[in-house]
């Protein structure tokens, strides 16, 4: 195989492992801050939730930080194209990612009942919007995005806020919503203890089957909408610049990848699977929430790499002119560039996981009532 | 205003209110460290109770700091996606190593430091303390290696082919000199902070005559630290100069307002009044040798003044139209070998050439007078350099002068004697944050008109958004920032107020748990 085709398709599934981590551990802290102002019927059963995430919150949201970092590092034209077409929702998102780590920290600074309530609804805000911006975004770059680039790969967008906002978009919004409340629920299952735990299991399960069945009705729709596919032949190994090559749109190609190469049906079948599995343990396992969790976390990576493989070899189609789209042959950094960053993530992510599992084996055991009555000064 | 001037100005607001929290975080995770080292090795609870303390106000801190910092990292694509397309086969790396080797670092054991008291042991809790610290220093360094390649752009080339830039050398980006200066300078300033924060709010319990213990020691500390970093920060920030005027010669000429070319070795204008309209200094006062002295370090050695850099930048033009006309060229001659060789020739000069985009979209066809003027724009504005410098300078002396006073009476146990310098301690404290906000703005506008020096002019980094887009986006920052700098600062007040009692309940004998 060719060098610079492997380091393409290494960095493509690194992409996809960056994008499932975000949604796995950032995605429970979003979740846990989601259900927190339902589940939690006190101020103290809230703060119980807010401190399962507490000590651990801001190590997830790294993972959010270095997927930016390795998109523009790795897939420098996706990380402008992305970033500057989606402006105003980016900047929605931004909103809500600043509320978090305000909202943790300074909500049980006061003792004050509105300024408790204005966090909480802060903490909500912080989960939702990122859980449903991502996966409208997921909608939007599954149909293709307006944009086009000149021959300087000066890039213009043509689309508005509220285009982002359609049928099909806001449906995976709902499966982004409904997955990342499920493991946030399968998370505090974990770390709390009755009633928090049942209340949790019970919205959880709910939100799992919600998972499952939008899904589907997602894969269903597919078909019916225009994907597109690249027209003769591209070069692997050729240089990143997107007009070198031509792009046909028709109905149906996002599912062109899975009549081809049948085995990468493993990816939608473990997401439908995963989902149902989680909403039937937490119904009639609750006490494996260990194994829950990682069952909800199997879920979202089936989901996010069904998204991933429908679209391959694309990253980011253009519906303006397709020819502009983005695909993981011609949308990289240069060899050297993708090299360098291999060899960075290749030291550093072992040890990354290493010493962030440290620090959970550190902090295992639920968190009480009991507990923070007793450190009520200085708990979250 | 046009979408560049509105993106510039988002920008620099919010870079600079991000900087508003992160010297505090450098400067105090490393004081952290320090305070819990020396209770890990005597023992003394008193110790402990001020790495709680300090503690709390550190976590207000870097929850703004983690809060706005996202923003710096969006906005490059959001704002700026001709420069994220440009330069992010090299911009990029430093960002996500600095995620994979200093965010998680920082972010995974900073929640431990507050968690952790009664579930680690103390050697253990004091080795998170320290990984957080550590965290926290590397994460400047990549930033500011980054930064460093903005500055002074080694180790990449123009590729025809993909339209953009692209490393050649990983090495030369990584130990590049400007970088180095700049990340010793920055973290120096950074502990210059934190130790002006740890003295001036020790000093106002030492003035209200409370808190003794912990004030007299965290003074103690904060003095010995400060000093050490305040003599860092200048004698590196010198060296940081002397690179520049290597590397950057036309931001040294306006910081110093060299106009016309002297005679070596040039002499400093102490204070003036730089015109940059009229291209002179008003009521100039110059010490004769100073600046020839420190900015090349010899008798002889010349530093070039704006005039000369002006006819210099003329020539790279005229240079960057031979590549830019021969790049158009082979839009229609594909990999023409002459043409190749004639862009090859002139690539390095292709960034001076697109100055010329402002005045004529083909660029081949500029006048004279276009030339000229676009040589003329790579003057940054000299006026607000010189001064910025001037301050930021003049409060690094007064920085070094303080901290030795306060050194010295620790050493002679007389820090309560003189309430004045005690009182000065305590309204000096916004001083590093200001010689911290014009560092960045010498740094910065120092480097207009360009994104990346001599490569891609600020102009035409911007991104393909409306106005009104960034004028939504502007406002809901100023509006968000403004609300959370009102809280921050509310609650930062309120916890030196109420003192450590409020956190450490009969300290000395119950462990606390949590932060």
């Amino acid at each position: 195989m060719l060098l610079y085709e492997f380091f393409r398709l290494l960095w493509w599934a690194v992409l996809g492992v960056l994008l499932i981590g975000i949604a796995v551990m950032d995605g429970f802290d979003m979740g846990a801050a989601m259900l927190m102002p339902f589940i939690g019927k006190t101020d103290t059963e809230r703060r119980v939730v807010i401190n399962t995430v507490g000590p651990v919150w801001e190590g997830n949201q790294v993972w959010l930080i270095l997927g930016g970092g390795a998109i523009f590092a790795a897939w420098p034209p996706l990380y402008a194209v992305a970033f500057s077409g989606f402006y105003l929702a980016m900047l929605l998102l931004l909103a809500s990612l600043i509320l978090r780590p305000v909202g943790f920290k300074f909500r049980s600074k006061l003792q004050g009942t509105r300024w408790r309530a204005t966090w909480d609804t802060a903490l909500f805000v912080g989960g939702l919007v990122p859980a449903l911006v991502f996966g409208v975004a997921f909608g939007n770059v599954l149909q293709g995005v307006p944009f086009r680039f000149d021959y300087t790969l000066r890039l213009t967008y043509e689309g508005s806020l509220l285009g982002l906002f359609n049928p099909f978009a806001l449906l995976c919004g709902l499966v982004s919503v409904a997955m990342i409340v499920a493991h946030g629920a399968s998370y505090l299952a974990c770390k709390t203890e009755a009633p928090l735990r049942q209340r949790a299991q019970r919205v959880g399960a709910i939100a799992a089957i919600a998972a499952a069945v939008l899904f589907a009705i997602g894969g269903i729709w597919a078909a019916q909408i225009d994907g597109y596919s690249i027209a003769g032949t591209i070069a692997t190994d050729g240089p990143s610049n997107p007009l070198l090559k031509s792009v046909t749109r028709s109905a149906g190609s996002l599912l062109a990848n899975y009549r081809a190469q049948p085995w990468t049906m493993i990816a939608p079948l473990l997401g439908i699977a995963a989902a149902l599995g989680t909403a039937a343990m937490m119904r009639w396992r609750p006490h494996r929430a260990g194994l829950t969790f990682v069952v909800s976390g199997l879920a979202i990576a089936g989901i996010i790499a069904t998204a991933g493989v429908s679209l391959f070899p694309f990253l980011l189609p253009s519906s303006l002119d397709p020819q502009s789209s983005l695909t993981v042959w011609d949308a990289s950094s240069s060899l050297t560039t993708l090299e360098i960053m291999s060899a960075v993530t290749a030291l550093f992510l072992p040890i990354i996981l290493a010493y962030t599992g440290w620090v959970y084996r550190v902090l295992r055991g639920p968190v009480t009532v009991a507990q923070i009555e007793r450190e009520s000064h200085t708990a979250y | 205003m046009d979408v560049v001037t509105l993106s510039r100005l988002q920008f620099g607001l919010t870079a600079m209110y991000h900087f508003l929290f992160v010297p505090l975080t450098l400067g105090l995770s490393v004081l952290l460290a320090v305070m819990e080292s020396v209770y890990v090795t005597t023992g003394r609870t008193i110790w402990r109770d001020m790495v709680k303390f300090w503690g709390v106000l550190f976590g207000i801190n870097i929850a703004m700091g983690v809060a706005t910092g996202i923003t710096m990292e969006f906005q490059f694509g959001t704002n700026w996606a001709y420069y994220s397309h440009y330069v992010g086969d090299i911009f990029g790396a430093p960002l996500a190593i600095e995620g994979l080797m200093a965010f998680f670092l920082e972010a995974t054991f900073v929640g431990l430091f507050f968690f952790g008291w009664d579930r680690l042991t103390k050697v253990q809790h004091l080795a998170v303390t320290a990984l957080m610290a550590l965290g926290t220093n590397l994460s400047a360094l990549w930033i500011l290696i980054a930064n460093g390649w903005m500055q002074y752009p080694v180790g990449a080339r123009f590729n025809i082919a993909t339209m953009r830039m692209e490393v050649t050398d990983f090495m030369a980006v990584l130990f590049n000199p400007v970088a180095q200066d700049k990340f010793v300078h920055t973290v120096s300033a950074g502990y210059v902070t934190g130790s002006m924060f740890v003295l001036s709010i020790s000093a106002y319990y030492l003035l209200r005559g409370r808190n003794r213990a912990l004030a007299l020691r965290s003074l103690t500390v904060a003095a010995s630290f400060g000093l050490a970093s305040a003599l860092s920060v200048v004698v590196l920030g010198d060296e940081s100069g002397y690179t520049a005027s290597q590397n950057q010669k036309m931001k040294i000429a306006a910081i110093e307002a060299m106009w016309e070319p002297q005679a070596a070795p040039a002499s400093f204008t102490l204070i003036g009044f730089p015109d940059d309209q009229a291209h002179i200094t008003r009521d100039a006062i110059k010490i004769p040798w100073v600046l020839g002295l420190i900015s090349t370090r010899s008798l002889n050695g010349k530093v070039a003044s704006i005039e000369e850099l002006v006819a210099d930048a003329k020539t790279r033009i005229a240079s960057g139209i031979v590549a830019y006309g021969a790049m158009e060229e082979m839009r229609a001659h594909k990999d023409d070998p002459a043409l190749m060789q004639r862009f090859d020739q002139h690539v390095q000069d292709l960034g001076y050439a697109l100055l010329l985009k402002r005045y004529t979209p083909n660029v081949t066809d500029a006048t004279p007078q276009q030339i000229e003027a676009a040589a003329w724009d790579t003057v940054p504005s000299v006026l607000p350099l010189f001064w910025s410098f001037r301050v930021m300078v003049g409060l690094g002396f007064f920085f070094i002068a303080l901290f030795a006073t306060m050194f010295y009476l620790a050493s002679k146990r007389q820090l309560e004697r003189h309430r004045w310098i005690l009182t000065v301690c305590l309204w000096s404290l916004p001083l590093p944050w200001v010689a911290a906000e014009l560092g960045w703005y010498v740094a910065e506008a120092g480097r207009q008109p360009w994104t990346i020096d001599g490569v891609l002019p600020t102009f035409l980094s911007a991104s393909s958004v409306s106005a009104g887009d960034v004028w939504v986006s502007l406002g809901v920052f100023v509006l968000f920032y403004s609300a959370l700098a009102i809280v921050d600062l509310y609650l930062m007040l309120r916890t030196i107020r109420r003192g450590p009692e409020d956190y450490l309940p009969d300290a000395a004998h119950r462990p606390v748990a949590a932060e």
